[in-house]
């Protein structure tokens, strides 16, 4: 049940996202969700594409560190207090996020969030049995 | 900085130069009247010169490596003995009535150690720190810059996919691992920048693994 996220290791330097976009633009790889985390003196970007492998080889043939990361995608209510119902969810548990962000999909009244758990199979037990949708890396891929 | 310290402080400040194989500060001293140019103490050592590839004895006026002879130093005496400074000697009469001969502010090294913060750093002991740390690639740059007159070292060490993580705390922790690494093997602050692989310049010998920016 749980989503692949391929993270890259990017210097703070000006251009330096753009070479990524550029490689996957490219290799013909499309963005789903992103999410960059930033310090000083880099960012770690954060991609859920559409082909991982792809993408990966891509990268790494262009001299990026890349890395592959366990996620797992949820659907939540795209409703006031839709994210707070999984969150609180997860505190109750006493799971932490170690970072989430939005995928970009537009469809109904379900959003799909991205969390990155310090315990994901844990993380993902206690999601089905409250009846929060958990969606997998293939369903994911074709949304 | 001279400036700053004598308006602060209302005081005079003076340069004093000396090497601890020699007998530590004291050696050559700077004179209230001029401030320009340290006074070697000639009656004590001899001063020569030289250049620092050929050992060539060079004229007054022309920077080289400083190298000094005890005169009156009985337990521990000196022959010629290197200080890896680079420098000049001015021999011109000074305004202050000495007659000694005037060194010029040390103006770099003869080999690769540097001084951040009066801490005597040669760029292999950081090597070997950053050769300690697990999984780090031993390609690394150091920056020293000067900022409000302190020296600043900046320590680039490349990532590589082992220590590269999707949390920021944990690259975090590794740049301040490194760091702590560094100030308890040589006693100097240094800022460690993780770097993307291959972005440090390879095998150019040690001008590519440090930069100095000071302004000296």
């Amino acid at each position: 049940m749980q989503a692949e996220q391929i993270s890259i290791f990017i210097e703070n330097k000006a251009g330096r996202l753009s070479d990524v976009t550029a490689i996957l633009a490219e290799a013909g790889i499309n963005i789903r969700a992103l999410a960059v985390a930033d310090t000083s003196d880099f960012g770690v970007l954060r991609l859920i594409v559409d082909n991982n492998a792809k993408a990966d080889a891509a990268l790494k043939n262009a001299g990026f560190t890349v890395r592959k990361t366990r996620v797992v995608a949820v659907k939540v209510d795209d409703t006031p207090g839709g994210l707070h119902r999984i969150l609180e969810v997860l505190k109750n548990a006493g799971i932490n996020v170690e970072y989430m962000y939005a995928f970009i999909h537009q469809s109904g009244d379900k959003a799909i969030m991205i969390f990155r758990f310090d315990h994901t199979e844990e993380a993902i037990k206690i999601l089905m049995e409250k009846g929060i949708t958990v969606v997998d890396g293939k369903t994911l891929s074709t949304l | 900085m001279r400036q700053e310290i004598e308006k602060k402080l209302n005081l005079d400040a003076i340069d004093i130069y000396g090497l601890s194989e020699v007998m530590g500060p004291g050696v050559s001293v700077e004179c209230l009247e001029a401030k320009k140019g340290l006074h070697i103490f000639e009656d004590h050592f001899i001063p020569e010169i030289i250049h620092p590839n050929t050992g060539e004895v060079l004229p007054y006026g022309e920077s080289g490596e400083l190298v000094f002879t005890t005169i009156t130093k009985e337990a521990f005496p000196l022959l010629r003995y290197r200080t890896r400074d680079i420098t000049t000697l001015n021999p011109d009469p000074c305004i202050c009535g000495r007659t000694l001969v005037r060194m010029d502010k040390v103006r770099g090294r003869s080999d690769d150690m540097l001084i951040i913060r009066g801490v005597n750093v040669f760029p292999s002991q950081i090597e070997s720190v950053i050769m300690q740390t697990k999984g780090v690639e031993p390609h690394y740059q150091l920056i020293v810059d000067r900022k409000d007159n302190l020296d600043t070292l900046t320590v680039r060490v490349e990532i590589n996919e082992k220590l590269f993580s999707d949390e920021v705390k944990k690259l975090q922790e590794l740049e301040n691992r490194i760091s702590k690494d560094i100030k308890e093997t040589l006693g100097v602050s240094a800022k460690v920048q993780l770097a993307e692989p291959k972005s440090i310049a390879r095998s150019e010998g040690k001008a590519a693994r440090v930069i100095d920016n000071r302004k000296i």
